[in-house]
């Protein structure tokens, strides 16, 4: 390399053109593409060609997409009515809430009860009594203890993340090797400088594998609880094309919400190389 | 010298108040206890609500109607019904999933194939699917089946390949060097070496098993075609006003999740005795 | 080849006492260090050699507060550390370890890394310390690697920058558990020259634990010898090099000699260690 700067490394753009030129010589690509096709060929023949019971019962695919990109939708919701934006609006906005909340609340849970073993004999055994009632045996007890729609939604969908990441920053923290501890310790760290300093950033790695799986079940229970009792969102979409016999637009309904759902995690999946750049730049060395 | 003689004076019930985790844990849980019912009982005592607690049937209460729901045949029912559908939802995952994810694990062109729709549908949460469930299968019990394998199929899949594909190459190499055949690398080290993942997998998939029928109890088991079950006796409960019910019902539906994944760990245990997993 | 060269130590002595350990793995005792004493100069290379699991750690730890000591006293410059009353002794910045597999935190860059010292014991500000682990840092030959992460760096400058963390404290005693131990040979050589370059300029009290005993040789003014466990020291070896040494010293008669009187002692212990067939204790 004739540059002086040693330390550059290739843009993203760069990188990235050479990583998709270098990925286009494996059948990978390829093969994606055809099992989708595949896959979505299957799916056409099933529901809409040879209409085989029970098939024929839900949409085929080519049918709600047409529908999907209609301007004049036939049963009332696509890509160019408002009240599908409210629903999606609606939905992203409770989960932001819910995920700040149960984010906020768990991971520093999480980090005391790790760090402490006094903090957790005492805090854990609650934890643990309450984690196995799944989310959805609270609803009723959501309803009754918050008034109106939001609140007992909101409810639901930070429990259930809740639990996750205070239970993957407790293992985060147990993770870290003892010897930054005493690293740190012998270096002269008060005990705010061993928080910070290590039980912190030691545990991020498996804060943000929480935080991936929080915001999966925070959708799952958000869905969950808008099915159950909601005026807006993806789930009572569904639930109400349901109710109301729009097939199509309920399944509309489901893979907008896998999209949405899939954006998500991939900004916290972002959010957290963000954070880690010690841990990408030493992962990138390994040439993987 | 340096072996003890104080072993022999350590009866187990002196070891456990000896344990002072156990003894911490136990006097937190008392004390969740006591101000549930302090703070439910406020409002009887001195006339002044109290937010959130206030509302929720305190634990001598959710005791009494226990005692009293135990006896009614009904409640044995509904977890005799749940049971059977995680059961059934959950070994079907299983069968599907387990090869599912072992054949793309072991051929590459299989994985192309079918990774990326795999992916595609992941995202939708199982829930979601309750609808279309109902529309596609002919009864109520079979779609309430579907959801339910759907929930646990995902996480099968993905550790089961996750596991299989993270075996140290080396045992693979030291097997082809004494002569194994593809059949016997299938068998001696891709399964054994795969059985832990399978076995976080199924006590995960549990775990979301429960969720998953438990919601699908509750949305479609409350028509006139009810299907019964947990999740159907608390949303009856709570739709006849018993919230103390309610409570016993969400008691017993996380008594019998914790049953179903010590049942898993119990399996994985005796079936990896080389590893002890948890 | 360095300026300081006749600095006079006059600090980091360390005297261990009589020091005992017992572990007590649920209820089963296990004795760890039996009664082991041991005299260590201001500004000597002291280096511990003996089988693997024989409590060489578990004395290193107990100078370094990381565990308690059962019996006995240890005191640093006459000041006790730990011993009757204070089983543990505090942990500080006068005695800093280089662990094993190296504990660099990989979520600070290398400069950062030994900036920490100083800004956690609030002796500089984040900028002065800095200023003074770069200056360090291209001292020991690393000024192009300072803003990587210890990912990013071999394991061989990782383990120098270690060394520079330490002595950006300015230590009274280093203490080093087998630092080079996964490292090829050529590197080792390496580090070795450039350990006995930082000795020679700061005459830092150096308390090494090793299984290497040319290492030890090389680097030691004694090497010591434990039995295996529980651990005494079973033989002490002087070596009367001079310095500074250099890797000429390797193929010399009078190494070759004093590696083969350290073995005998050592390989008699390795065979009673590898037939009771213990596991390693932490």
């Amino acid at each position: 390399m004739s540059n002086q700067n040693v330390s550059s490394r290739p843009t993203g753009l760069q990188y990235f053109l050479y990583k998709s030129a270098k990925a286009l010589k494996t059948p990978t690509p390829y093969l994606a593409f055809l099992g989708i096709t595949l896959w979505l060929v299957t799916y056409y023949l099933l529901c809409e060609q040879w209409r085989i019971f029970p098939f024929y019962k839900v949409p085929g695919p080519l049918e709600v997409i047409t529908e999907w990109i209609n301007k004049d939708p036939i049963w009332g919701t696509s890509l160019f009515t408002e009240d599908y934006y409210i629903n999606i609006w609606v939905s992203c906005r409770r989960i932001f809430i819910a995920f700040a909340l149960a984010t906020g609340l768990g991971v520093p849970l999480g980090l005391f009860m790790g760090w402490s073993q006094k903090f957790k004999d005492y805090a854990f055994p609650i934890l643990e009594l309450l984690r196995p009632i799944p989310i959805l045996a609270w609803v009723p007890l959501a309803i009754v203890m918050f008034a109106g729609f939001e609140t007992p939604i909101i409810y639901l969908a930070t429990l259930a993340s809740f639990f996750v990441t205070a239970l993957n920053t407790m293992l985060g923290v147990e993770s870290i090797d003892e010897s930054y501890f005493r690293a740190a310790g012998c270096l002269g760290s008060k005990k705010h400088h061993i928080f910070l300093n290590v039980v912190v950033p030691g545990a991020l790695p498996y804060i943000f594998t929480g935080l991936q799986i929080s915001i999966g079940v925070a959708w799952f229970s958000l869905v969950a609880a808008e099915m159950i009792s909601g005026d807006y969102g993806l789930g009572y979409m569904i639930m109400d094309s349901y109710m109301v016999n729009k097939y199509t637009t309920m399944v509309m309904a489901m893979l907008t919400l896998g999209f949405v759902g899939w954006i998500t995690s991939a900004m916290v999946r972002s959010a957290g190389d963000r954070m880690m750049q010690w841990r990408e730049r030493a992962l990138g060395q390994g040439g993987a | 010298m340096t072996q003890s003689s104080k072993k022999e004076n350590g009866g187990i019930l002196k070891r456990i108040f000896s344990d002072l985790t156990l003894r911490r844990g136990v006097a937190s849980i008392l004390i969740f206890l006591t101000l549930w019912e302090i703070g439910f009982r406020f409002h009887e005592w001195f006339g002044v609500m109290v937010p959130f607690v206030g509302k929720i049937d305190a634990p001598t209460l959710v005791v009494a109607r226990w005692r009293e729901v135990v006896l009614q045949p009904g409640y044995w029912e509904s977890w005799y019904l749940s049971f059977g559908r995680v059961f059934f939802g959950f070994l079907v995952a299983q069968v599907i999933g387990i090869p599912f994810g072992l054949a793309m694990a072991v051929n590459k062109n299989f994985r192309g194939l079918f990774f990326p729709p795999f992916e595609i549908l992941r995202p939708i949460p199982p829930l979601a699917w309750v609808p279309a469930s109902i529309i596609f299968w002919p009864t109520t019990e079979l779609s309430i089946m579907f959801v339910t394998f759907l929930g646990a199929f995902y996480t099968v899949v993905i550790n089961v390949l996750g596991g299989a594909r993270s075996i140290d190459i080396q045992y693979l190499r030291a097997a082809q060097s004494m002569g194994a055949t593809r059949w016997d690398l299938f068998r001696k080290i891709i399964l054994p070496g795969t059985m832990p993942s399978i076995f976080i997998g199924a006590a995960v998939g549990m775990g979301i098993t429960w969720e998953v029928v438990l919601a699908a109890e509750m949305i479609s088991g409350g028509g006139q075609q009810s299907g019964g079950g947990l999740g159907f006796f608390i949303w009856s409960s709570y739709m006849g006003g018993v919230m103390d019910q309610v409570i016993v019902g969400m008691i017993s539906i996380g008594l019998a999740g914790y049953i179903s994944s010590s049942l898993i760990r119990y399996l994985g245990h005796i079936s990896m005795p080389w590893r002890r997993m948890f | 080849m360095s300026v300081g060269n006749n600095i006079v130590p006059s600090k980091g002595a360390i005297s261990i006492r009589n020091v005992t350990k017992v572990y007590d793995p649920g209820g089963a005792d296990v004795m760890a260090v039996d009664d082991c004493s041991l005299e260590i100069a201001a500004g000597e290379v002291c280096m511990i050699v003996g089988p693997s699991g024989c409590g060489k750690t578990t004395l290193l730890n107990a100078i370094a507060g990381f565990h308690s000591i059962t019996e006995g006293q240890i005191d640093l410059d006459g000041e006790m550390l730990c011993g009757p009353g204070k089983q543990l002794a505090t942990q500080g910045a006068d005695r800093v370890v280089v662990f094993q597999n190296g504990a660099l935190f990989p979520w600070k860059t290398l400069a950062d890394n030994v900036a920490y010292g100083p800004v956690v014991q609030g002796l500089m500000s984040k900028a002065d310390a800095r200023e003074k682990a770069m200056t360090m840092l291209s001292e020991a030959g690393l000024d192009g690697v300072a803003d990587k992460f210890p990912g990013e760096v071999s394991s061989g400058m990782a383990r120098r920058a270690e060394i520079v963390r330490a002595l950006i404290n300015d230590p009274k005693v280093l203490l080093l558990d087998e630092p080079y131990r996964a490292m090829d040979a050529l590197t080792k050589s390496i580090m070795h020259e450039s350990l006995l370059e930082v000795y020679d300029r700061t005459k830092v009290t150096i308390f090494f634990i090793t299984h290497d005993l040319e290492e030890a040789i090389f680097l030691g003014d004694r090497v010591v010898v434990m039995t295996t466990r529980p651990a005494k020291t079973k033989k002490i070896v002087d070596v009367k090099i001079n310095r500074p040494r250099d890797y000429r010293l390797l193929s010399s008669e009078e190494f070759r000699l004093l590696v083969q009187e350290t073995k005998e002692a050592v390989h008699e212990e390795a065979v009673k260690a590898f037939e009771a067939g213990e596991r390693e204790l932490a």
